[in-house]
């Protein structure tokens, strides 16, 4: 078979988030360089903090302010660090209790080496010089041989409290359509429509993915269908979607090319929108060296009769 | 939880585990798997109650991405269908508990991923508390590292028992045909101190099915079915900083709600994907060295994300199937550190 087709496909999602009561406090703390832990009902103080008791379910709402210094819990060292990690220089990763927490927070460590990292370290916050009010308002936690803070009341507020954080993502894949698939799109760009055949039912697929649906069974005799086809069902698209340069209204169509044993879909031209119709015989139009049909347009034969279709709507 | 009706694992099949599988797609990768667990019993999809499936979304990169793969059952005319966006463990145990109530007497369990179109590391960190963990971009080679090194601080093991750990491992998947990675191999280099290359699982593609059924057609179906004597999993804190990490209460609790300590197993599979892991399970089960651990290699030998869980409930019944164990406990887990943990326990009729 020829070669297998593969593209790159990029992810990204920003996921805006809002803030309850203590992760809204905690997050401006950290804008305003401060850090803030919420005590538990059996007096434990969690940092970071969260709203509700992690044993006992309790609703937790008592603030109070750690120090920015505190001590290596456990640690792993990073030789190559990640795309969008906190530091791109090998670094620890740290689990760090600070001073007046009973929990630890994961961040990283700025050091030079894993040699001069261990368990039991001090360190410090270093701030990020650009805050928003999130976590990554700390740069990083750095060595550091001070003296140990100490846990003093807080109400959490600040002026203008963050109450929102927009959490980007980006994954990076390449994709495989995998053998039925990559059949499928390399006749499309010979300007053929090919689909598969159950062994079983006999139903011929397009596209193909591979598997019968019904009889849960490979596909495996190739299929020339078309090229025209009926429209089985259609709708009229009155809006214009981001990055498509068509002009609304157009007909978006079910189409049941000849041989097929299930309708694709595709766009309806060379038509007015309104004319559009079921049983409307059409064949699909391929643009200057265009890898998929463009479009269907009427190929001006007569209508199909509602008999030769209604299995396929 | 005492089962209130006898349910067993009755067959189970699962892919060659390998590194990609550009060639097919998820449904492509998953048909095979599934003809091979019907023809172990000679069912139809037809003949099937219930069909439960695992898989993630964030390994294709692509929503819905398990409506594509269910293709493979035949579902249409309509099935009785169901999937948990976790590792095929989680659906299995969804499938007891229809089977259970009585909804249904024989399911088929299936679960797949493709690890290869992304990068594993970097979709993991997708799974962690947005506002103070996702941000940073913990990978979870870094998080099982965190854990390994509390391990070793607090003298529970050392890079050479944990080296030890990853040698027996894939010393016992050499005769284990599905595993992608068999026999011994150097430890490699530090990926994030302390763990070194041979410390974690190898990133694959690969699928893994079961059927279950319920008393008598359990019989009918299987010469000796694996019947699950009891199940159950349990969650901890999602931060890390609140958990011990040398620790894993939950799996313990599973453990005992599943009947795990009223009588010593010969087998257990666990779901370990680090060598680290396999510190904590043992000491949450208290496994000693007269139980056979991981004998198909475990999730060291093939981690395919998403039915390494699965993997385990199977490769422990087919040693029931075969004669090998008579009693076995079979652990899955999911989130990171062993955040998530099932455990079921698994015994052949006396014979
Ligand atoms: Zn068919």
């Amino acid at each position: 078979m020829p070669e297998l087709l593969s593209a790159p496909l990029v992810v990204e999602f920003p996921f805006t988030r809002s803030l309850g009561p203590v992760q809204s406090a905690f997050l401006t703390g950290l804008r305003e360089r401060t850090l803030l832990g919420v005590r538990t009902t059996d007096g434990k103080v969690l940092v970071p903090p969260v709203e509700y008791d992690p044993v006992t379910a309790d609703e937790l709402r008592d603030l109070v302010e750690v120090a920015p210094t505190g001590t290596v819990t456990t640690w792993a060292w990073n030789p190559t660090p990640r795309r969008d990690q906190p530091l791109d220089t090998p670094f620890a990763w740290v689990l760090v209790k600070l001073d007046g927490a009973d929990t630890a927070l994961l961040h990283a460590l700025d050091a030079p080496d894993a040699d001069s990292v261990h368990t039991g370290q001090r360190v410090r916050v270093r701030w990020s010089e650009e805050r928003t009010g999130a976590i990554t308002d700390i740069a990083c936690f750095e060595p550091y041989e001070g003296e140990t803070g100490e846990v003093t009341p807080h109400e959490g507020r600040f002026t203008d409290m963050v109450t929102g954080i927009v959490a980007p993502a980006r994954l990076d894949y390449t994709y495989s359509p995998g053998r039925a698939q990559t059949r499928y799109i390399n006749a499309l760009a010979d300007q053929k429509t090919v689909g598969e055949r159950c062994p079983s039912c006999r139903k011929v697929y397009v596209p193909p993915r591979g598997a019968c649906p019904t009889c849960g069974v490979a596909t495996t005799d190739q299929v020339e269908v078309g090229p025209a086809g009926t429209v089985t069902t259609y709708c009229i698209v009155n809006i214009k979607a981001r990055n498509l340069d068509i002009e609304v209204p157009y007909v978006y169509a079910h189409i049941a090319l000849d041989g097929a044993g299930l309708a694709l879909h595709g766009r309806i031209g060379g038509i007015p929108y309104d004319e559009v119709r079921m049983g409307l015989r059409v064949e699909p139009v391929w643009t200057e060296g265009g890898r998929y049909p463009d479009h269907y347009r009427p190929t001006g034969e007569p209508d199909a009769a509602y008999d030769t279709y209604k299995e396929l709507i | 939880m005492a089962p209130v009706r006898d349910v067993a694992i009755v067959a189970f099949a699962q892919s060659d585990h390998l590194r990609r599988t550009d060639e097919v797609s998820e449904v492509e990768m998953v048909m095979p798997v599934l003809h091979q667990v019907l023809s172990r019993t000679g069912l139809k999809t037809s003949d099937i109650d219930f069909t439960c499936s695992g898989s993630s979304d964030y390994l294709a990169g692509r929503a819905f991405s398990f409506t594509m793969a269910l293709d493979g059952v035949g579902a249409w005319p309509p099935i009785s269908e169901s999937h948990v966006e976790m590792d095929g463990a989680w659906a299995l145990y969804e499938a007891w508990v229809k089977i259970l109530t009585g909804e249904a007497d024989t399911a088929l369990v299936y679960s797949y991923g493709k690890s290869s179109p992304g990068q594993v590391r970097d979709v993991l960190t997708r799974q962690l508390d947005p506002y103070y963990l996702a941000p940073l971009w913990p990978d979870s080679v870094a998080l099982a590292a965190l854990q390994a090194q509390a391990l070793i601080d607090a003298g529970d093991t050392d890079e050479p028992a944990l080296a030890g750990i990853a040698a027996r491992s894939r010393t016992s998947a050499s005769d284990n045909p599905h595993a992608q990675l068999r026999g011994a191999r150097a430890q490699g280099d530090y990926q994030v101190r302390p763990l070194r290359t041979g410390d974690c699982p190898p990133v694959g593609d690969g699928a893994a099915a079961v059927i279950l059924a319920a008393g008598d057609r359990a019989r009918e179906l299987c010469a000796r079915p694996a019947w699950i004597r009891g199940m159950d999993h349990r969650i901890e804190a999602h931060s890390l900083g609140v958990r011990d990490l040398t620790d894993s209460p939950s799996t313990r609790l599973a453990a005992e709600r599943a009947g795990a300590f009223d009588r010593p197993v010969d087998t257990a599979e666990l779901h370990a994907p680090f060598t680290s892991q396999e510190v904590v399970l043992r000491k949450a089960l208290k496994l000693d060295d007269t139980v056979a651990v991981n004998p198909s290699g475990g999730a060291l030998a093939a981690n395919p994300v998403m039915a390494a869980g699965l993997i385990r409930l199977g490769e422990a019944a087919a040693r029931i199937h075969d004669g090998t164990s008579h009693r076995a406990l079979a652990h899955a887990t999911s989130g990171p550190c062993l955040q998530q943990n099932l455990v079921a326990v698994l015994e052949g009729e006396a014979q």
